[in-house]
C-alpha cells in the first residue's frame, strides 16, 4: 500500500471521517509539504546526506497531475523531484533511507535525492541533468505506444529546460512520432538564481514554440491545484489517443534553489515577489477554497494531526535503519 | 550450416538481421539506417524485412535520440543505435556517460541498459579532424559500459549479435577499413564471449596486441617479421572495456616482448591502461619495455599528403619494432619487401587496401 493510501485509511478509520476526492487532494498536499519541511527542519543534523531541492510552493502541480494517473503510466523527473516521486505513490521510508544513504535506500543509497526511482509505482526516475529526463521519457513513449498498452508518460520539466537543445529535439521527435507524452512545465521564474528575464527574451513565445513543432500547448495557474487537475485532466484525453501535449504552470518555488533554507535575504527574488507567495501558496489557496466545505475544520485538522505524525514515524524508522552491509563491487556498474 | 565467404560490411547486416529475427525487443536506428545507401550497406533492406516500427531513420538529434534509446531500454526494449562516424557520438555524450552509463547502477539495478552504440571510425579520403576519431578510450574510462572494437567478419558477426544480448550499455566501434574485408565463417562464431581476445596467430618471440583495423595491420607486420626471423604472436583484444587481461598476460609471459597497434594516438590511450597491466601482473618478467604505436597525437589532417604523415604505414611499424627489438636490418629493403608482399593499391594511402583477404 501506497504511503497516501496508508494515510487515507488511517484518517477514515482513526477519525471516522468519510474523505471526499478533494480533502484525499489536500491531504496528499500537506503529506508532500510535511515532508518537505521535516528534511528542511532536520538538515542541520546532517541525517540528510546530499543536496536537497525542495518542493514546497510547487505541491499542487506534483499532485494535480499525478492524481490523474494510473499506476501503469510512468513519470520522469527532475533534480526537484521528491514532490512527484511521493504524487506518483513513491515510498517515503524508501526515499528518506536515500537521502540518508542507507541500503534502504530506492536507489540503494547510490543516486540520493536527485535520483529518486520507484519502479513499481512507475516512477521512472529523476535526472538531475537540465533537459535530458525528457529524450528518455520519450524513449519509454515510444516503448509504450508500440507495445499497445495505453500507457502514458509525463515527464516534468522546468522553465530553464526549454533552453537546452535536448527540449527541442525532443518536441519535434515527440511531434514525429505522435508519442503518447505529456510534457509539465513548472515554471518557477528562477533557473538557481538567475531570473528568467536574464535567460529567455521577452518576446519568447513558448506556445507558439510548441505550436511550431505541432503540439498543442495550454498553461494554467500552478497555484490552483483545481486549475491543475483540470488542465490535466483535458490534456490527458488527448494524451491518450497520442496526441502529445504541452502544458505550463506558473509556481513559485519557497526555498532556496538547493538547501534546507530560505534565501530572501540574498535579494535576487524581489521582495514583492516573496511577499506575493503568502497569497499564492497552493496548500493555503486550497484550504481557503475549501473553508466553505461542511466539516472542513474537522477534517483539517484530522489530516494535519494524521499526517504529522505518519511522517515522523516514517522519519524514525529510517533513522533507526542499519546503515547496511552493502558492499561495493566494480561489477556493480554492468550486469554481468 | 553451407558456409561462404562474407564481408564485413555483410557480417554485421546479417548480425542485425539474425538479432531482428530473433528477438521481438530489438529495435535499430540512427541516420542513414532507412536511406538507399543504408550506412555503407550495413541496414539494407531491414526495414522492408521488419518494418518501419522496428528499423527506422531519426532526425538530426543524436543527443535526445541516444536519450531516446535509454529510455526504450528502461523499458525493455533492446535499442541498437547508429552512427556513420564516431565523431557524432560526441553530441551525445551527456546521454551516453550520464544517463546510458549510470542508470543500471543507479537505479540499484532495477534498469539494467541493454543498448548498443554502434559507431564507425574513418580514415582516408579527406576524412580529417572530425570524421576519423577512435574515441575508445575515452569510453572506456567511464564505468558503466563496456567497448568493444571488432576487427573481422567473424568479429563483426559474433561481437554485434552478442552485444545486442548483452544487458549492458555496450560502445560498438567499427573501422570503416574492416568493411571490405571478406572471411569465410560459420554462425557457431558467436559461441565466442563478447569480451574475450583471441589469438591469431601463434608466435615466440613477440607479442603484438592490436585492435580493430590495427589488427588487419598487425597480421601484415608479422608476417613480414617472418621474413626476419621474428615468431609473432597476434592477440586480437576485441574488447577494450574490459580488457581480457588474462590473455595478454599469458601471451607476453610466453615471448617476453609486447608491442600493441591502436587505431588512436597512443598518448593517453589504451596503451596506458596496458603497460600499466604489465607493469602490475609482470613486473619484471619482461625483456624490454613495451612499444606503442599509432597515429600521431594530432587532429588528423584532410590531406592524404599530411594524413600519410599522421598514420603509420606497415613498413613503419616493422621498422619500429625491429628497432625496439635491436635487430640490426637494412632499411633501404624494408620498403620493397613489403611490397613485394602486400602490393599497395593506393599509392597515397589513403584507401583501405582491399587486397586483403581473410581468412583470420
Amino acid at each position: 500500500m501506497t504511503d497516501m493510501n496508508a494515510i487515507n485509511e488511517l484518517i477514515e478509520e482513526r477519525e471516522s471521517l468519510a474523505l471526499t476526492e478533494q480533502s484525499k487532494l489536500y491531504a496528499q498536499m500537506s503529506f508532500v509539504r510535511e515532508v518537505e519541511e521535516l528534511i528542511a527542519e532536520k538538515y542541520s543534523e546532517q541525517i540528510f546526506r546530499c543536496p536537497v531541492h525542495l518542493s514546497v510552493g510547487q505541491e499542487a502541480i506534483a499532485i494535480g497531475v499525478c492524481s490523474e494517473l494510473n499506476v501503469a503510466d510512468k513519470v520522469m523527473s527532475t533534480h526537484r523531484s521528491h514532490a512527484h516521486y511521493l504524487a506518483k505513490g513513491g515510498d517515503l521510508y524508501a526515499m528518506f533511507c536515500e537521502l540518508m544513504g542507507k541500503a534502504a535506500g530506492c536507489c540503494l543509497g547510490r543516486g540520493g535525492s536527485m535520483h529518486l526511482i520507484d519502479k513499481a509505482q512507475g516512477f521512472y526516475g529523476s535526472i538531475p541533468i537540465v533537459g535530458s529526463s525528457l529524450p528518455i521519457a520519450m524513449g519509454i513513449a515510444l516503448a509504450e505506444k508500440q507495445a499497445k498498452s495505453n500507457n502514458i508518460v509525463v515527464a516534468f520539466v522546468g522553465d530553464a529546460a526549454v533552453e537546452t537543445g535536448q527540449f527541442h529535439e525532443s518536441l519535434n521527435f515527440i511531434s514525429l512520432m505522435n508519442l503518447p507524452i505529456l510534457i509539465v512545465l513548472e515554471n518557477n521564474g528562477y533557473s538557481t538564481y538567475a531570473p528568467i528575464k536574464d535567460r529567455q527574451s521577452k518576446d519568447r513565445d513558448l506556445s507558439a514554440t510548441a505550436k511550431g513543432f505541432g503540439i498543442p500547448y495550454f498553461s494554467a495557474n500552478g497555484d490552483e491545484i483545481d486549475s491543475v487537475s483540470k488542465l490535466t485532466k483535458k490534456s490527458l484525453a488527448l494524451v491518450r489517443s497520442s496526441q502529445p501535449v504541452l502544458i505550463e504552470f506558473s509556481t513559485f518555488r519557497r526555498y532556496e534553489h538547493c538547501g534546507p533554507s530560505f534565501d530572501d535575504e540574498l535579494g535576487y527574488r524581489p521582495e514583492s515577489e516573496i511577499k506575493a507567495y503568502f497569497h499564492r501558496d497552493p496548500l493555503g489557496k486550497f484550504t481557503e477554497a475549501l473553508i466553505s466545505e461542511p466539516n472542513f475544520n474537522k477534517v483539517s485538522v484530522a489530516i494535519q494531526n494524521i499526517v504529522r505524525s505518519y511522517v515522523v514515524q516514517v522519519f524514525e524508522r529510517a533513522i533507526k535503519a542499519p546503515q547496511g552491509d552493502a558492499k561495493l563491487t566494480e561489477s556493480d556498474a554492468i550486469l554481468l | 550450416m553451407t558456409q561462404k565467404s562474407l564481408s564485413f560490411t555483410e557480417a554485421i547486416r546479417m548480425a542485425l538481421f539474425d538479432s531482428l529475427k530473433d528477438d521481438e525487443s530489438v529495435r535499430v536506428f540512427g541516420l542513414g539506417v532507412a536511406d538507399p545507401k543504408a550506412v555503407f550497406g550495413t541496414t539494407t533492406g531491414l526495414v522492408a524485412e521488419f518494418g518501419s516500427d522496428r528499423v527506422f531513420d531519426i532526425p538530426l538529434s543524436e543527443n535526445s535520440i541516444t536519450g531516446a534509446a535509454v529510455g526504450m531500454a528502461m523499458a525493455g526494449l533492446r535499442p541498437v543505435m547508429i552512427h556513420q562516424r564516431a565523431d557524432f557520438t560526441f553530441t551525445s555524450a551527456e546521454q551516453i556517460i550520464n544517463q546510458a552509463a549510470k542508470t543500471f547502477f543507479t537505479s540499484g539495478g532495477k534498469f539494467p541498459i541493454p543498448l548498443v552504440i554502434r559507431m564507425i571510425v574513418g580514415r582516408g579520403w579527406g576524412q580529417g579532424p572530425t570524421h576519423a576519431q577512435s574515441p575508445h578510450a575515452l569510453y572506456a574510462s567511464v564505468p558503466g559500459l563496456k567497448v568493444v572494437m571488432p576487427a573481422t567478419p567473424e568479429d563483426g558477426y559474433s561481437m554485434l549479435y552478442n552485444a545486442i544480448r548483452d544487458p549492458n550499455p555496450v560502445i560498438f566501434i567499427e573501422h570503416r577499413w574492416s568493411h571490405q574485408v571478406q572471411s569465410t565463417f560459420s554462425k557457431d562464431v558467436r559461441d565466442f564471449p563478447l569480451t574475450k581476445g583471441q589469438v591469431l596467430r601463434s608466435g615466440t618471440d613477440l607479442t603484438l596486441a592490436a585492435l580493430s583495423f590495427g589488427v588487419l595491420e598487425a597480421l601484415k607486420v608479422a608476417a613480414i617479421l617472418e621474413e626476419f626471423g621474428i615468431s609473432t604472436e597476434v592477440v586480437n583484444l576485441r574488447s577494450v572495456s574490459p580488457l581480457d587481461e588474462d590473455l595478454i598476460i599469458k601471451s607476453a609471459r610466453k615471448t617476453g616482448n609486447v608491442a600493441f597497434i591502436d587505431t588512436a594516438p597512443i598518448q593517453n590511450g589504451i596503451f596506458g591502461q596496458l603497460s600499466a597491466l604489465l607493469n602490475e601482473k609482470l613486473w619484471g618478467g619482461l625483456r624490454r619495455a613495451p612499444l606503442g604505436l599509432g597515429p600521431m597525437y594530432l587532429p588528423v589532417p584532410s590531406s592524404p599528403y599530411l594524413a600519410s604523415q599522421v598514420y603509420l604505414a606497415i613498413e613503419n611499424m616493422v621498422s619500429k619494432i625491429l628497432g625496439h627489438l635491436e635487430r640490426p636490418f637494412d632499411s633501404s629493403n624494408l620498403g620493397q619487401l613489403v611490397e613485394g608482399k602486400y602490393p599497395k593499391k593506393s599509392p597515397l594511402g589513403d584507401q583501405p587496401d582491399v587486397g586483403l583477404v581473410g581468412p583470420f
